[in-house]
């Protein structure tokens, strides 16, 4: 084995913290009442009250606790460890800076219902966030509201049904079909449906891109009410024939929406709104780096053309001629509320210093740097992996397990030897128009001593599979558990943790 | 780097983007500027929200409770804040395992069968929990009452429009301020909802709600917006609750101005591969070592698409750590006393400002930690005198409830002490 950046490290087993629980053990002290205490009977009846003593809910200390949970960490990789090259996730580094400011009181601290008056500041940073996206997507309308890319593209697509809806009226009904491409991520004809459209696939060409012969026949068959297309697409390369396929969409009645999970290649460089794009949701969490915290919180905020921002969610954040901003409502063709409140505030305060460090000029140093880590990375593999498409990808660089398949080892096998070596696998088996896909994005957090280091653990793997394809297929090495048995897992689902728990799983 | 891939400027690494739509110019937002400048800006702003220094009797949904410093501080550590989705098992064993007990909590504390990873909040959670109701009854209608939050039921009013789902609002019984109009149920209904405590703190009467919705076998949804309210009330698994939903930011989570928060969704098992969003559970290697790791994920939208459950792709993983915590700190116990005392104070400041002249409380029924409070004028101008004496005092119900205008949501929590209670008493008279 030829193990290059991984060692062994102590990491200490962990039980769940229910089977480590004893009787009376606590780990907290409030501070005592200080009104008299009523009988409790008369607050609230016993009828209405639980009677069951919190069965099985834990009895820790607080030390039991901090150990608890600072075990477990020491058994996930993380952004600080080193390259995480998910591609479509943009796991770039997360600003400390941003981790402060979110934190400091007036922030953190503020009820989301206290008056306008007393609440300006959190007001403000959300309108100068806006105004910030609006810039760099070249979109005007914005709303903060949905709380994820999925919500994002959502309320997109709301707002694209309320348009035609309006322009249409009845007739509005026939155009109920929205055009996906077969590379787009699952979310997309998800959040169609949930908007009542149909969904029909358009093809990609032998080059990654959109088939425009297959667009145009789409659209020439009726009833489009749009498109949603991401871009650069999920295989990473950029739609050249972006202004072609908002024409055609255009001149079908339809609008178009673009997912801008991949706007790292693009900030600062070019912008939708001047594509023809006429909706977009950004991702906080991916390009305007606030943490992926392990899955969620996001933010997913949504820009638009002046022509759909009377349909964005309410409330919107405005700003009165006096200076002062406030919560307006009053926007009847909106289509409603996504989230209570006004979304995850707490992504805008990291975005917008994140936005604040950078700078005009550091937003597309940045940019420059994902896509030139990316297409170094992509020149360093193409001997060894196989590449599915000829074009030069922006941010991220895709390969299939082509190659090495024809030893057994496939992208899975792969991926998991190169937790081996220390490092994060590539997002697998996305997109689907790829067999055995490998999608590796390094975003601009990255050093060339790492991407070199990167490259050789994959050439490395690429060598393993041609001479010990066993040791491939067996990987990891390294961690704690192995490759865990998913199919038994879902057969007979333990969701939860019971006193009985182990012999339930066991049986399965 | 760039002359190794045979460029010679970093302008040609987007030869691909089209001329004439790249932008020629800089964009025009901020200077870059420097870590301090940033602290320095973003504190100015922060101060103007001088509602975050003031005694706050405001619930409605975001609630303040204290959390114990070890929350915070375990959230931040690199290998939670930095990781992502687990989708390599082998080396997210800390998230999953995390996210395990996370549900095996909310399962515990609703006195349901299973819980999933957690959603975006209790909103979107509700909005979720309405289309697996039509899904697993094949009914096309839910009946729910305008004491719950109306936020939520404008999110759910926003995921629902177009479907096929009708949406029926009952009117809660005005004498009681819980329960309500029942006429609407029948035997198309999916789903009858119900949030306890309601929106005016009243606790509900889960059983007898539960009884008269599987009558006309419909599913009773339960809601709930203050999560520290299942360490005193009976559990809504206790009352044959079949979906039960809400909102996890009481347990140990920021206001932040309404997020982000957490959202969470429990269920009868028989049910759960209708469940909306991510569920992690136990699985074992070849050597039989126990690990957790993302399951039955065919109901999602990355393998069903327009066809899955949700369109809902991750949960709110950090935020649900956060919670986590918080429960397992505060323990068996302080999840009880913590419930004791917000019952307890806002029993005291409930009994204080009724005895104010001209004041009352408009609903009979029992309530948690808020409480509506009927004045002897607008409740807006109330609160605005209220405010100039520097207490928030609480919510106008007229934001939500035409019609209500003299009164206001008081919410008091283990963190209003005495004091301050007596301030807002003192400030009313």
């Amino acid at each position: 084995m030829s193990i290059k950046k991984v060692t062994q490290h102590p990491s200490q087993n962990e039980a769940l913290i229910f089977e480590r629980s004893q009787t009376g053990r606590i780990g907290y002290r409030l501070p005592k009442l200080d009104v008299e205490a009523a009988e409790i009977d008369e607050i609230v009846p016993a009828a209405l009250r639980r009677d069951d003593d919190l069965a099985d809910v834990p009895e820790v200390s607080e030390v039991d606790v901090v150990r608890h949970f600072t075990r477990m960490s020491t058994w996930n990789y993380s952004i600080d460890l080193g390259l995480y090259p998910l591609g479509s996730c943009t796991m770039k580094y997360n600003s400390r800076l941003n981790e402060k400011v979110a934190r400091i009181p007036g922030f953190a601290g503020l009820h989301p219902l206290a008056p306008e008056a007393e609440s300006q500041g959190a007001l403000e940073l959300i309108y100068r966030l806006q105004e910030a996206l609006a810039e760099i997507t070249g979109l005007p309308g914005v709303s903060l509201q949905p709380a994820a890319g999925a919500q994002g593209e959502m309320t997109g697509v709301m707002l694209i049904r309320a348009l035609l809806d309006e322009r249409d009226g009845e007739s509005s009904r026939e155009r109920r079909v929205m055009l996906i491409p077969d590379s787009a991520h699952g979310t997309n004809p998800a959040s169609a449906a949930l908007a009542g459209f149909t969904v029909k696939t358009i093809r990609s060409t032998a080059d990654g891109i959109t088939d425009m012969d297959h667009l145009r026949e789409l659209c020439s068959e009726g009833g489009v009410a749009g498109v949603m297309f991401t871009n650069p697409n999920t295989v990473g390369i950029f739609e050249r024939n972006i202004k072609e396929i908002c024409e055609t969409v255009h001149n079908a009645g339809g609008l178009v929406y673009m997912d801008g999970a991949n706007m790292n290649a693009l900030v600062g460089v070019a912008r939708p709104g001047d594509m023809g794009v006429d909706v977009i949701h950004l991702n906080l969490h991916k390009t305007f780096s606030t943490p992926h915290g392990g899955g969620g919180p996001g933010c997913g905020p949504c820009c638009c053309t002046a022509e759909l921002a009377k349909f964005l969610p309410v409330p919107r954040i405005e700003k009165k001629e006096t200076g002062e901003f406030f919560l307006n409502s009053d926007h009847p063709d909106s289509i409603g509320r996504v989230k209570a409140f006004y979304g995850n505030f707490g992504m805008m305060v990291r975005a917008l210093s994140y936005i604040y460090t950078h700078g005009n000029d550091g937003l597309k140093e940045a940019t420059e740097a994902a896509v030139l880590n990316a297409r170094y990375l992509g020149h360093k593999l193409e001997g060894a992996f196989a590449k599915p498409f000829p074009s030069d990808g922006m941010h991220e660089a895709i390969f299939s397990h082509k190659n090495q398949a024809k030893n057994g080892v496939v992208t899975l096998d792969i991926a998991k030897r190169l937790i081996d070596y220390g490092f994060h696998p590539m997002t697998v088996y996305f997109p689907l128009v790829v067999e055995g896909a490998m999608l590796i994005e390094p975003t601009e957090s990255v050093g060339r001593a790492d991407l070199d280091a990167f490259a050789e653990a994959m050439i490395d793997i690429d060598r393993e599979a041609r001479e010990n394809p066993e040791l491939v297929k067996n990987a990891p090495h390294s961690t704690r558990i192995g490759r865990l048995d998913e199919a038994a897992a879902a057969r007979k689902p333990v969701l939860r943790w019971r006193p009985d728990m182990e012999a339930a799983g066991k049986s399965a | 780097m760039l002359r190794e891939i045979g460029l010679d400027s970093s302008e040609e690494l987007f030869r691909s983007i089209p001329e004439d739509i790249r932008l020629k110019r800089q964009l025009d937002v901020s200077l870059p500027l420097a870590e301090s400048e940033v602290i320095a800006s973003f504190e100015a702003m922060a101060a103007s929200n001088t509602a975050s220094q003031k005694p706050s009797f405001l619930g409605a949904g975001v609630y303040s409770h204290f959390s114990p410093t070890i929350v915070d501080h375990l959230i931040q550590r690199s290998e939670f804040f930095t990781s992502y989705t687990p989708y390599q098992p082998e080396i997210s064993q800390g998230t999953l395992q995390y996210i395990f007990e996370f549900q095996t909590l909310v399962a515990q504390l609703t006195a349901m069968e299973v819980a999933n990873a957690s959603m975006y909040d209790g909103s979107t959670a509700m909005a979720e929990a309405y289309l697996m109701a039509q899904r697993v009854t094949r009914r096309d209608k839910v009946v729910v009452f305008d004491s719950v939050h109306p936020e939520y039921r404008e999110v759910a009013r926003t995921y629902t429009q177009h479907g096929d789902l009708e949406i029926v609002t009952a009117a809660f019984d005005p004498t009681a301020g819980s329960g309500g109009d029942l006429s609407a149920l029948d035997d198309k209904t999916a789903a009858l909802i119900v949030q306890s405590p309601n929106f005016f703190g009243c606790v509900e009467d889960l059983a007898s709600l539960a009884a008269k919705a599987h009558e006309v076998g419909a599913l009773l949804i339960v809601v709930v917006t203050e999560a520290i309210s299942l360490g005193l009330l009976k559990a809504p698994g206790t009352c044959d609750a079949d979906i039960v939903v809400g909102e996890g930011q009481s347990w140990g989570v920021p206001a932040s101005f309404g997020g982000p928060h957490v959202g969470f969704f429990a269920t009868r098992e028989k049910f759960v591969r209708q469940m909306p969003g991510r569920l992690c559970g136990v699985a074992y290697d070849k050597n039989g070592n126990r690990g957790f790791t993302l399951t039955l994920s065919t109901r999602e939208q990355h393998i069903r698409r327009e066809k899955a459950t949700s369109n809902i792709c991750t949960n709110q993983g950090l935020i649900a750590l956060a919670a986590t915590i918080y429960m397992e700190a505060m323990g068996k116990a302080g999840l009880q006393e913590v419930a004791e005392q917000n019952a307890q104070k806002a029993a005291y400041a409930k009994k204080a400002i009724a005895a104010i002249e001209g004041y009352s409380i408009p609903f009979s029924s029992p309530t948690f930690n808020e409480f509506v409070v009927r004045g002897p004028r607008p409740a807006n101008e109330i609160l605005e005198a209220v405010r100039q004496k520097g207490i928030i005092g609480g919510l106008a119900l007229s934001k939500y409830y035409a019609g209500r205008d003299n009164e206001f949501l008081v919410c008091v929590t283990e963190t209003s002490s005495k004091a301050n209670i007596d301030k807002l008493v003192e400030a009313l008279l």
